[in-house]
């Protein structure tokens, strides 16, 4: 009976020992975040107070708009949702395609080109970049989206090997019963797999979305115009912008531009997760 | 002896190239020839405008005698060694505190991926106006919680590589998802026979967790080293490489060599180096893991 009671009284202090670090560990986390909000609604004068204050005096909500209408946020934010669109339309129309061969057309030559496939992954685009811009220079697309979209719509390995993963779960035998009721390879892949690996192709939309929103290198070497460039490129060129760096405004647009992030994340959550698990990429 | 393949089967191999073409397309155009392409101009002086001038080993013996080179492979080598264990350590414990039937899981879940869902130019930003030496929150917590008065971070040659690595650790989120996967298929009756058995926690951990996780950790250290040898934007948007090129990675320098020097052949023998540096060390650490890494051969994945 002691025996018992004072194992209980062990658990019990390791859980809650368990609960406390994850508490603390979770507080730094979410410090940056609250910082980026708190500074974002600072007066400008109240930015550069020591020591800071974590909640501003009078929360200064006009920080959003001004720092809307200091860059031409309305032109950047139509033309990274431009790219953004486009390169999700291609991403989902390419490696929904070429998944479904790799997982379930027989060929010879599929294992040892699926190998290829998988190795593409490990390559450093440092290694291509240059070849690939000298290409996109020789068909005078530099400065235009089309670098930034057409190579999405030739199919990406992660989402390829992602998409095939899926496949794969979906039992052969219902390819073998649509074949023998005459169904045609692209009916099989139109009425039977995509409807039923709607959550993977929602899990592919989230990730070329994430990644292209995000993507900063990109649109760094290929937009020079200033009515040409991406969100996140007009925020980096923001710092030079004022004399003294407006800290408040600058975290304003961050949080605008990292809103659509936020928002995908909460309510699609479950994707996410199910993508991170399945690729062991990071999103 | 050659097998003849039935009228079907014949079509279904071409549909199945037909299916993979774009993909096969892709390779050739983006990834094949641009290699093939970045070899060849490893050779040249090459400046996009004039056509590329063969010039033998010329770029790789300048690389060897270049400071700078040296210098943004020591500075990349630093942030990589320490980051990525740090990171995996670090998110494995996190990711097993998880696993312990905690109340509010998914909670925590989202508290911790949430960095990794902002940009990284965002982040950049943010994490600038966090280090700040005179206003920024990091040295004032500093001063408040320990009494210690903070270094300049960014602007110091010693602590730049220490900021960029303690900001790599706020996005740990994702490896936490993949550790706490992992360790949500282990099943629990390996850890109930060790219980029979009489052992403790940390012989569990050293035997079970451990062994059970070796494929994906073998995993998310080869991802992890390959992505901290490509940092770019943290290097571009806060530092420029600086101060005094302490945090001038490789791929900056490559960056900088091509596209505002464009010294491209340069760069393409800079790109083959890193190139081989990523080649060599996931061959490496592939061959070390029959040492360290436990497949189970009867379970699949």
């Amino acid at each position: 009976m002691y025996l018992l009671r004072s194992r209980r009284k062990r658990e019990v202090l390791i859980k809650s020992f368990v609960y406390v670090i994850l508490m603390v560990t979770s507080i730094i986390i979410l410090i940056p975040i609250f910082w980026m909000l708190s500074t974002a609604l600072k007066e400008d004068s109240e930015v550069y107070l020591f020591p800071p204050e974590w909640i501003p005096q009078k929360p200064q909500f006009g920080n959003f708009k001004r720092a809307l209408t200091f860059i031409p946020f309305g032109r950047y934010f139509t033309n990274t949702s431009v790219i953004t669109f486009a390169t999700m339309v291609g991403s989902l129309l390419s490696s929904s395609i070429v998944a479904y061969g790799f997982a379930r057309l027989r060929a010879r030559g599929r294992d040892i080109l699926f190998m290829i496939l998988l190795s593409t992954m490990m390559i450093p685009s440092q290694i291509t970049m240059i070849p690939v811009f000298v290409l996109f220079k020789l068909l005078n697309w530099t400065d235009t989206f089309k670098p930034l979209i057409i190579p999405n719509f030739f199919g990406g390995a992660f989402f390829i090997f992602l998409l095939r993963q899926f496949y794969m779960t979906i039992p052969i035998e219902l390819d073998d019963a649509a074949k023998i009721d005459g169904c045609s390879y692209l009916g099989i892949f139109s009425r039977i797999i995509l409807p039923l690996t709607k959550p993977a192709l929602a899990t592919v939309a989230i990730f070329s979305f994430m990644w292209s929103w995000n993507d900063f290198m990109g649109p760094l070497i290929y937009l020079n115009s200033r009515d040409k460039l991406t969100l996140t490129l007009a925020l980096s060129r923001f710092t030079g912008m004022y004399g003294m760096t407006a800290w408040n405004l600058l975290m304003a647009a961050s949080l605008v531009v990292a809103l659509p992030c936020f928002v995908l994340f909460f309510f699609a959550q479950r994707y996410f997760i199910q993508g991170i698990v399945v690729t062991g990429l990071k999103g | 002896m050659k097998t003849r393949m039935s009228p079907m089967a014949k079509r279904e191999e071409r549909y199945f190239y037909l299916c993979i073409s774009p993909w096969i397309a892709g390779f050739l155009i983006f990834t094949a020839g641009p290699i093939v392409a970045s070899l060849f101009f490893s050779f040249c002086n090459y400046d996009v405008v004039t056509p590329p001038d063969w010039i033998g080993i010329q770029n790789y013996k300048r690389l060897l005698s270049d400071p700078l080179f040296w210098q943004s492979l020591k500075v990349t080598s630093y942030f990589s060694l320490v980051s990525v264990p740090l990171g995996i350590a670090l998110s494995l414990i996190i990711a097993i505190l998880l696993n312990q039937n905690i109340k509010g899981l998914t909670w925590f879940r989202t508290i911790y991926y949430m960095p990794s869902v902002i940009s990284g130019v965002a982040v950049a930003l943010l994490w600038m106006w966090i280090f700040n030496p005179e206003f920024g929150v990091l040295n004032f917590l500093l001063w408040k919680l320990f009494h210690i008065q903070g270094p300049a971070w960014l602007m110091s040659e010693e602590w730049v590589i220490p900021a960029l690595i303690i900001m790599s650790l706020w996005g740990i989120g994702g490896d936490i998802v993949i550790y706490l996967a992992g360790l949500q298929g282990i099943p629990t009756e390996l850890y109930e026979a060790a219980e029979i058995d009489g052992a403790n926690s940390f012989n569990k951990f050293l035997n079970i967790t451990i062994p059970m996780m070796s494929p994906v950790l073998l995993f998310t250290l080869i991802m992890g080293i390959i992505n901290s040898f490509q940092v770019f934007t943290q290097a571009y948007v806060m530092t420029r490489g600086g101060p005094h090129y302490a945090s001038l990675f490789y791929v900056l320098y490559i960056y900088q060599n091509a596209f505002q020097f464009f010294s491209m052949g340069y760069a393409s023998a800079l790109s083959w180096i890193l190139f081989l540096i990523i080649l060599v060390l996931t061959f490496l650490i592939f061959k070390s893991s029959p040492l360290w890494v436990y497949y189970e051969s009867t379970r699949e994945r």
